[in-house]
């Protein structure tokens, strides 16, 4: 049954990245990005890899397609006639798409015990982290504890990306003056003469904050952490300024305040890392943290989960404002 | 009773599997956009209440019911609010609701 579903999920794959290449409308190429996204989520869902299917579903199909449709806002709808020689890159398409596919005859079958991922350290972490971390959700264990490195480096990477946003597209704001909210103007910006979605959004809004925070605060147990709880955050505050207009959103919580929370996550993570090397550890070993070393493991995962949701808050967000200050021209 | 309620549930999913494959046949046979709207929210409401009621059943009273009874109100809330935006959109980028076939590509291009 798995087998049969995830060959439907892929061949729609397959035909779905096909029409996002065919298509001419970026517009359209931006929604069909999003339904890839949800496919491939499903995908990961059905391999039983549901921290990633969270991930992919709220990264990939939710705040992607809104930045893409930001991106569309400053750009063209369509897009460029396709230059010459581009046979030059077909070919090289052609080339690695043949280098692939005579690797995958040397792939393990789907699902065989005996493949390589699974003898390597995979089950040195299913066996330990009972006894090291003492928390269910093993992908949480590796992520936060086994191969904290790694998911430093991704943190700095998310907060570089965002670094170079604003580098970028924050120059120069929009020339209509201030940028202080006038709540007497009538503004045309937000959808705020919309009754149905106004009613809507302002329902929804703290429940997806506090799902928000109980994907960040649940990554021990169940699937979820800081990367998908981050996402959640930034998409309750995006549906805010997209319903209410950006102004009364940066009100909420300004810019500076984005920078805080970007900077401050990644110090924070950064920080417990140098407290482990403090307390006589190694860096990122949490078990100095608290009297026993299980605990101080979970303290640690708990304290580097808020350091990335932060960081993905306040860098999305800032992305987000970047693109929406921006004059379409 | 654990048979009656297998049916009931297998006939909720079929009627719910029914109402989102009516749908999808009227998203790509309606001549206009209203009209491929209407039938495609369909699967939002009609499909969506039938398959989770059908795997509600299947759930019994557990945790699994109250995230399902959740996802069916947020649901309910959210996909007509979208198919309300989304018509609005199209009211404002200029297609008129007309009966006639294709009217709306000839209106946006």
């Amino acid at each position: 049954m798995t087998v049969v579903l995830g060959v439907l999920l892929l061949t729609l794959l397959v035909i779905t990245a096909i029409a996002i290449v065919r298509t001419k409308n970026l517009f359209v190429a931006v929604m069909l990005l999003g339904i890839f996204s949800l496919l491939i989520a499903a995908n990961f869902f059905i391999l039983d890899a549901a921290d990633v299917a969270l991930t992919e579903a709220a990264v990939g199909a939710g705040i992607s397609t809104v930045l893409f449709l930001g991106a569309l806002a400053l750009t063209s709808e369509f897009e460029r006639a396709p230059t010459p020689h581009r046979w030059l890159s077909l070919a090289v398409v052609t080339g690695a798409t043949l280098v692939v596919l005579y690797a995958t005859f040397d792939k393990p079958a789907f699902g065989d015990p005996g493949a390589p991922v699974h003898q390597h350290v995979a089950p040195w972490y299913l066996q330990k982290t009972p006894e090291f971390v003492g928390i269910p959700n093993v992908v949480t264990a590796v992520l936060g504890s086994f191969r904290g490195y790694d998911t430093l480096g991704e943190v700095f990477v998310v907060f570089t990306a965002g670094i170079g946003v604003l580098f970028l597209l924050s120059g120069r704001r929009r020339p209509t003056g201030g940028r202080a909210y006038d709540p007497t103007q009538k503004t045309s910006i937000g959808l705020r003469s919309h009754v149905i979605p106004l009613v809507v959004s302002r329902l929804l809004t703290p429940f997806i904050l506090l799902f928000g925070l109980y994907v960040q605060f649940h990554g021990e147990y169940g699937p979820g952490g800081g990367f998908q709880a981050g996402a959640l955050i930034a998409a309750a505050f995006i549906l805010y300024a997209l319903i209410e207009g950006e102004e009364r959103c940066l009100e909420v919580l300004p810019q500076s305040a984005l920078n805080a929370l970007m900077v401050g996550g990644a110090l924070l993570y950064g920080g417990v890392g140098v407290m482990g090397i403090l307390l006589g550890a190694d860096f990122l070993d949490y078990s100095m943290l608290a009297a026993d070393p299980v605990s101080g493991q979970q303290l640690g995962i708990i304290l580097i989960e808020a350091g990335v949701g932060m960081t993905v808050t306040g860098v999305l967000l800032s992305i987000f404002h970047a693109f929406a200050a921006r004059d379409p021209t | 009773m654990k048979l009656a309620l297998d049916i009931l549930s297998w006939v909720l999913l079929t009627a719910g599997g029914a109402f989102v494959l009516v749908g999808g046949i009227g998203a790509l046979r309606m001549p206009n956009l209203y009209t491929r709207m209407h039938a495609a929210s369909v699967t939002d409401t009609m499909g969506a209440v039938l398959v989770i009621a059908g795997v509600m059943i299947q759930a019994g009273l557990s945790l699994v019911t109250l995230k399902l009874a959740a996802i069916l109100m947020f649901l309910l809330i959210t996909s007509p609010t979208a198919s309300y935006a989304l018509a609005n959109a199209a009211l404002l980028a200029g297609i008129k609701p007309s009966a006639g076939s294709a009217a709306d590509l000839e209106d946006a291009s």
